[in-house]
């Protein structure tokens, strides 16, 4: 069975849904502003002939309609990296700071810590953290090749991520950024809808509920903790959602994205979830010609104290 | 359990804080903070000033990485910041990564390419260069676009030629841009 059908009563246009999942999706780039402003990399792809097209919702994003991203020299300098439009949402949506102390934990291969270091101007503390050590590697050349310099890797499984490698004991942010059932890749990678299953579904939203929830704990009272994946399922989004609202001390919270997008829902497959996931953002295919993303923002509870940033000097 | 403080061999599995000065040194052959920003200095014209707010590690034989974040020391991790020099032999080589971040703050041994030297040169090419009239050994190699020079990566020059030591990995076949 194709997995797609089974969100179509989700979607508001099952055929323009189905249409656009079939459709391949552009190579896109996101400039490196540690290394070179969307200008210069405009002038740069102007003066070697490299066509491209502004993504209206986001200056920083480039549509290269004949692809090969990294056959470029704006690349070989480390001002672009290849990264899908929907995927810098949970970048944006985390917002991290200059000086803070971020937690991506699930990384590789490293384009959220990467766009998370820059969004940081490379000051403060990006942990990224990846259980597959062959991912990481990839992970470590992409931050080497884009410069960044405040990033520590590490190697741990995120559900029982251990705070005793680092200096600090919470984070001011961390971004979850699940492995999933991927079908929102489908327009890149067409095989994810073949190799679906619900077991998997099921296998992978436990281990979704564990990594979102070691996030809460190990995130500062009032801080931020983004969970996003690639799947439409709701057992992967809402449902941990509302697995760890009942378990840990947050929130969801109200946010925008600079695209159109849907609210999470709260009735899937004879469940309901808590009213709030309804503040979650779903971005369907067809809606901006973009892959399928799932989007939610949380607080930690509690009083928010000093921040790494407007807190105390970070030692170097 | 080992007592950091007291273990002065060089332990490859972990990141060690460098030793601000040699005077500090524990671990015998460990580079120094100071010797460092010398280097730096004295090779490409890079102000110490330019590296005030970074820390340096080592891991593995000589390998040093340059970190702008909180971290403890010893460390272990699987990446503290980005690699930066090596150290421990007689010609010290700054990573390429290095050179592509930190080198538009170079003034000496910058070696200013063409177009058609600057493509050979990110393909891995070594080029006969026999007009440079600078030093030999680790230069960084840039290039103009997009209104400015930038570097693309460090070549070692040696009679009269230009090697590219780009990484493997990192090569590109890119066009000539006039």
């Amino acid at each position: 069975m194709n997995p797609l059908a089974r969100y179509e009563p989700l979607v508001d246009d099952a055929a323009a849904f189905r249409a656009a999942c079939d459709r391949p999706l552009p190579s896109v780039v996101r400039v490196n502003e540690l290394a070179a402003s969307p200008g210069r990399v405009r002038e740069a792809f102007a003066e070697e002939g490299v066509a491209y097209e502004a993504v209206d919702w986001h200056d920083g994003l480039f549509r290269l309609p004949d692809g090969n991203p990294g056959g470029n020299w704006p690349y070989v300098h480390g001002w672009t990296h290849g990264q899908e439009e929907v995927s810098v949402l949970p970048g944006l949506a985390l917002d991290p700071q200059p000086g803070e102390r971020v937690w991506d934990a699930c990384a590789a291969p490293g384009s959220k810590t990467t766009q998370i270091a820059d969004a940081m101007g490379d000051e403060g503390t990006v942990v990224a953290n990846d259980n597959n050590l062959g991912r990481l590697s990839a992970l470590r050349h992409n931050a080497e090749r884009l410069g960044i310099t405040n990033a520590i890797v590490t190697n741990q499984d995120a559900r029982n991520f251990s705070m005793k490698p680092l200096a600090f004991d919470e984070f001011d942010r961390a971004l979850v950024d699940a492995p999933c059932s991927c079908e929102g890749t489908c327009r890149k990678n067409p095989d994810v809808v073949d190799q679906w299953t619900l077991d998997h579904v099921h296998a992978v939203a436990g281990i979704q509920k564990g990594i979102l929830a070691r996030a809460v704990q190990a995130t500062r009272p009032g801080g931020t903790v983004v969970y996003s994946t690639c799947t439409f399922a709701p057992e992967e989004n809402e449902a941990v959602l509302d697995h760890v609202l009942a378990a840990e001390d947050c929130e969801v919270v109200a946010f925008d994205l600079p695209l159109d997008t849907v609210p999470g829902v709260t009735e899937w497959d004879g469940e309901t979830y808590d009213e709030s996931v309804t503040r979650a953002h779903r971005v369907y295919p067809h809606h901006n010609d973009t892959g399928g993303f799932f989007c939610a923002k949380l607080r930690v509870g509690g009083e928010a104290g000093e921040t790494a940033a407007d807190g105390e000097e970070v030692s170097a | 359990m080992s007592d950091a403080s007291t273990d002065e061999s060089n332990d490859g599995q972990r990141f060690d804080r460098l030793p601000e000065t040699p005077a500090d040194r524990e671990v015998e052959g460990r580079a120094s903070r100071r010797e460092v920003l010398d280097w730096w200095a004295e090779r490409f014209g890079i102000e110490p000033s330019v590296f005030e707010e970074y820390s340096f590690w080592e891991k593995g034989a000589g390998k040093v990485w340059i970190f702008n974040g909180e971290a403890t020391d010893p460390s272990a991790v699987e990446a503290i910041g980005m690699t930066f020099l090596r150290t421990r032999q007689e010609h010290w080589k700054p990573t390429s990564r290095a050179a592509t971040r930190f080198g538009h703050h170079a003034t000496t041994n910058v070696i200013e390419l063409d177009p058609e030297q600057a493509s050979r040169f990110a393909a891995g090419d070594d080029q006969d260069l026999p007009e440079w009239e600078g030093d030999w050994g680790y230069l960084i190699a840039t290039h103009e676009i997009a209104g400015g020079q930038a570097p693309i990566g460090v070549g070692l020059y040696l009679y009269d030629e230009l090697r590219s030591v780009v990484p493997k990995g990192s090569r590109a076949d890119l066009p000539v841009v006039e």
